[in-house]
């Protein structure tokens, strides 16, 4: 199936070049920075790698990793449910580890590197984590669907170093990857449509696939 | 095509692809991030700009006056539209509250204004900065304390009867009366409502996150006092629903407003913790529930009576309206009555009706069998009726209650339930068992789409229906695959767009039976053309099937009716009385196991089963998802959410996912769902029927049941916390 917003680019008829937009923060910055006008927008030059690519940017202060992937990278897929971290749709990775990326500001990230749900896989050569979500409907309306799937993928590798969580039985056994782990350690990632038993089956085929 | 006398045998029933576990055709978009949802749409050739919204902070009153002098001097903002500024707009038929403009405070949260900066960050720093001086009034918060000011509703059917209630009830030989209360609960889908507008002249684009196409692009062209021809709305991906995307809401008006002033394309998405008290939620009811019975179980009476409260001009939970059809007796009463409260507006939520009158009637049966030292299994079974029992030579279409009670009492486990409560202990827990019937009625809509036949054999839909995560996109491809002779991955789909054909939208549980139906229609046009244009008979008996179209001996590849110009046409399905002669519902059976630690208080699903009868399954895969998602929501109206409302501010305080606490993966165990397999001709050519809904009634009250088997405590309020069970759990030695 192709995506209803790509059908709609492809028809139009593009006179002008790819705008910046990555440079909007910091022009409409300058445009108010003059005598008796209020403060310009402070901002920050930052630059880190996004899905394997270097990505620098001009961004307001206040301009969180969330918002930059989207409004500014238009990276779309990392998605913002509540922008207050209690939802966790906005889940990335950073350097390997689940960050709700909207309780982080993008100038934090110097240099580091960020895997978003883009960067996992694509139609056609899909992450397996991707592929069992599918396989099992481990989702409906498909809005935390990409936070789900970033968290499940650092969740396994949290717990192959044996990171222990509130369902750890023994702390000093390995950790083993049970529904009641699972559960436990995907708590953080809301699903409102309520598919968190496939979920939890996609999961495990994930797990016992990998070990 | 016009539906009005029952179903005989279609394509549909060949069930080569309808019915068949096929997975999302939208999956792969979906867990990629490549799904596009409103907010997303990008063009990059333009410079958006950025909405913010600024809510009221008072319930009930008047704006005196709105200073908006540091906003605008503010970095990075382009415009400030406030409502006392605009003047009034028209009010959308569907709204109760508006959406914006005028000097009035309806509702706590209500818009007032909107900045517009070259980014959020800019308008969200400017919004606080608008100043705004109330005059406020005193408003009525309290449902408990309105109660006995409530009125008759003007419409619908506030009060039904048959029999002699008070006379049957009087002298009934077992007599129960309870009352519970179901509270305020929130829609809380994962994406917050969001538009992005973009003005072409006088014409507009919005792309919002909309469950009904058409009722959103005439509400904006009424508030905006322009022609609906000028109106475009796209909503490809919504990221849920469940009621509060059935309206036109704040985000796309402010966002068409912002974009006329800013002379821009403008983007708003109302922030997660202004949506519970800016939007509608499902109103919070109180319920009294009377049942007058033989001792051999048979019911002779039964009377329902729910008050709610919404602002005025809004309507009433109609929490009673299962109880017209789901038990028999001869003797029966409900009443709906209406006050007035100045909360934000109440209005439809997942199941609207059956979802809290659920909650309160399944534990009042569960009661009653108590009463009579019944299983309520068996309890339920005794009173089971074929017709209408207000109107006894009304049937139902299709009605198999008592298979979804048998097949889930038997899958379940049920005769290992303890009979007596608070009898089964495993460590610190007390466990039980809990059922409860569901019901929901089955509602049916006008729906079209067009068809379009290519040279290269692809079939495509367009039909303004909405995929909210129910699974559109697939079973709409599954039916014209299904009715083509076609794969479906030869079949493409595009929802969600205004330009195409109106259909039923997503609503009720009637969007899958009733867009299904509507395709159906104008693919049996496309049959008709594509026949035509191969030059078979109209008599001829003829088979789409693998790619081809044949008659007798003559078989000719389906691509080739097209092979000059595509073929397109367009077609609707309407429906006549069927659901008027035959009462048209669906049915189920929750079973739940819980546990109730014995010192907390804390309650724990351990099991789940729903056994659902609701006509043809379309696709199981989806349709199960559709059951699981609504069990889990539920659980959380079982156990965790409540809108808690300041009864002197007049807002709801936990207006955020930290704090209206839906359930979370730790909270929901691995679920099963049973489908009996039936067909109902009576409500469409697809002979199925709504589940999404279905899914949702009766959960709550088989989880309080199983409560109150685990503990012996029976709850009435919901939802049940441990505050309401740790002072009568037992001494823990």
């Amino acid at each position: 199936m192709q995506s209803p917003g790509a059908l709609e680019i492809s028809r139009r008829d593009l006179l002008v070049a790819s705008a910046a937009t990555v440079t909007v923060a910091s022009t409409a910055s300058l445009s108010h920075s003059q005598t008796n006008a209020p403060a310009a927008s402070q901002s920050t030059k930052v630059s880190f790698t996004v899905n394997g690519e270097r990505r620098e940017l001009q961004l307001d202060n206040r301009t969180t990793l969330l918002d930059a992937l989207r409004e500014h990278l238009h990276l779309t897929g990392t998605k913002k449910g509540c922008d207050h971290g209690q939802c966790g749709a906005c889940t990335v990775l950073i350097d390997g580890r689940r960050v709700n990326a909207c309780l982080t500001l993008a100038a934090m990230h110097e240099g580091e590197g960020i895997t978003t749900i883009e960067g996992l896989g694509q139609p056609g050569s899909l992450h397996p984590m991707q592929a069992a979500f599918v396989e099992h409907d481990g989702f409906q309306c498909g809005y935390c669907t990409p936070g789900q799937i970033c968290s499940s993928v650092a969740m396994l590798e949290e717990m192959k170093v044996n990171i222990p969580s509130h369902a750890t039985g023994d702390l000093l056994a390995p950790a083993e990857v049970t529904p009641a782990e699972i559960r436990e350690r995907m708590s953080g990632n809301i699903c409102r449509c309520g598919a968190y038993s496939n979920i939890v089956q996609a999961i495990t085929e994930v797990a016992g696939r990998k070990a | 095509m016009r539906f009005d006398t029952p179903a005989t045998t279609n394509p549909i029933d060949q069930g080569k692809v309808v019915g068949q576990r096929i997975h999302r055709i939208d999956g792969p978009l979906k867990t990629t991030g490549r799904a596009v949802y409103a907010y997303e749409w990008h063009d990059p050739n333009t410079r958006y700009a950025y909405g913010y919204v600024v809510g009221s902070a008072i319930a009930k009153g008047r704006i005196g006056s709105m200073d908006v002098s540091a906003a605008k001097q503010a970095p990075g903002v382009i415009a400030v539209v406030t409502s006392d500024g605009i003047g009034e707009l028209k009010k959308g038929k569907y709204n109760t509250a508006k959406l914006f403009g005028g000097t009035e405070i309806q509702h706590y949260h209500q818009a007032i204004a909107v900045v517009v900066a070259e980014t959020f960050e800019e308008a969200r720093a400017a919004a606080a900065l608008v100043k705004v001086d109330y005059a406020e009034q005193k408003g009525v918060f309290d449902l408990a304390a309105a109660k006995d000011t409530a009125v008759t509703p003007k419409e619908g059917e506030p009060d039904s009867a048959a029999g002699d209630f008070d006379a049957a009830f009087e002298t009934a030989a077992v007599k129960f009366d309870q009352s519970y209360t179901t509270p305020d609960q929130s829609h809380a889908m994962m994406e917050p409502h969001a538009s992005i507008a973009a003005w072409n002249g006088d014409d507009l684009t919005v792309w919002t996150s909309s469950q009904m196409i058409d009722w959103w692009r005439t509400d904006l062209a009424t508030t905006l006092g322009i022609d609906k021809e000028k109106v475009h709305i796209m909503s490809p991906f919504i990221g849920g629903g469940f009621g509060c995307k059935l309206f036109l809401r704040a985000d796309a008006v402010l966002a068409a407003l912002a974009a006329r002033e800013a002379k821009r394309p403008v983007k708003v998405a109302l922030p997660r913790p202004f949506l519970m008290n800016n939007t509608t939620h499902r109103p919070a009811t109180i319920q009294r529930i009377r049942i007058g019975a033989e001792r051999n179980g048979r019911i002779t009476a039964i009377a329902h009576e729910s008050w709610s409260g919404d602002l005025p001009g809004g309507g009433p939970e109609v929490a009673v309206q299962q109880t017209r059809l789901l038990y028999a007796g001869a003797n029966r009463m409900t009443a709906t009555r209406l006050a007035t409260l100045d909360l934000p507006e109440g209005n439809a939520m997942r199941a609207p009706g059956e979802a809290p009158g659920m909650m309160a009637l399944e534990i009042a049966i569960d009661e009653v069998a108590e009463r009579l030292g019944l299983d309520p299994v068996e309890f339920r079974i005794v009173n089971d009726t074929q017709v209408d029992p207000e109107n006894r030579e009304r049937p139902f279409s299709h009605r198999n209650l008592v298979g979804c009670l048998r097949t889930g009492a038997e899958r379940f486990g049920w005769q290992d339930r303890n009979k007596q409560p608070g009898t089964r202990r495993e460590g610190n827990w007390l466990v039980g068992m809990g059922v409860a019937s569901a019901f929901r009625n089955n509602l049916v809509l006008p729906s079209g789409a067009r068809v379009r036949l290519d040279r290269e054999g692809i079939v495509t839909v367009e039909t303004d229906m909405t995929d909210i995560g129910t699974g559109s996109y697939t079973i709409i491809a599954q039916t014209a695959a299904e009715m083509l002779g076609v794969p479906v991955d030869k079949v493409a789909v595009s929802l969600g767009d205004s330009r195409f054909p109106v259909s039923s939208g997503s609503g009720g549980q009637f969007g899958g039976n009733c867009s299904t139906a509507g395709v159906y229609a104008a693919c049996v046009k496309l049959r008709e053309a594509v026949a035509q244009k191969l030059g078979f008979n109209s008599s001829d008996e003829l088979t789409f099937a693998e790619g081809e179209v044949g008659a007798g001996d003559r078989r000719v590849p389906l691509a080739q009716a097209a092979s000059d110009e595509s073929l397109v046409v367009e077609d609707r399905i309407e429906f006549g009385d069927l659901d008027k002669t035959h009462q048209q519902s669906t049915f189920g059976a929750h079973f739940v196991e819980v546990g109730v630690d014995v010192a907390t208080g804390e309650t724990r699903i351990r099991r789940m089963l729903a056994v659902c009868g609701a006509g043809r399954i379309l696709n199981p895969i989806t349709a199960r998802s559709q059951v699981i998602g609504a069990m889990t929501m539920g659980v959380g109206g079982a156990l965790s959410e409540e809108l808690v409302v300041d009864k002197e501010r007049g807002f709801f305080v936990n207006h955020d996912l930290a704090a209206y606490e839906v359930p979370v993966h730790a909270d929901i165990p691995h679920q099963e769902v049973i489908f009996l397999d039936e067909t109902d001709p009576m409500s469409s050519p697809m002979k199925a029927k709504g589940i999404a809904e279905l899914g949702l009634c009766g959960v709550a009250a088989a989880v309080a049941n199983g409560i109150y088997n685990a503990t012996g405590i029976r709850v009435r309020e919901y939802p049940i916390t441990l505050d309401k069970l740790i002072n009568e759990l037992p001494e823990v030695s």
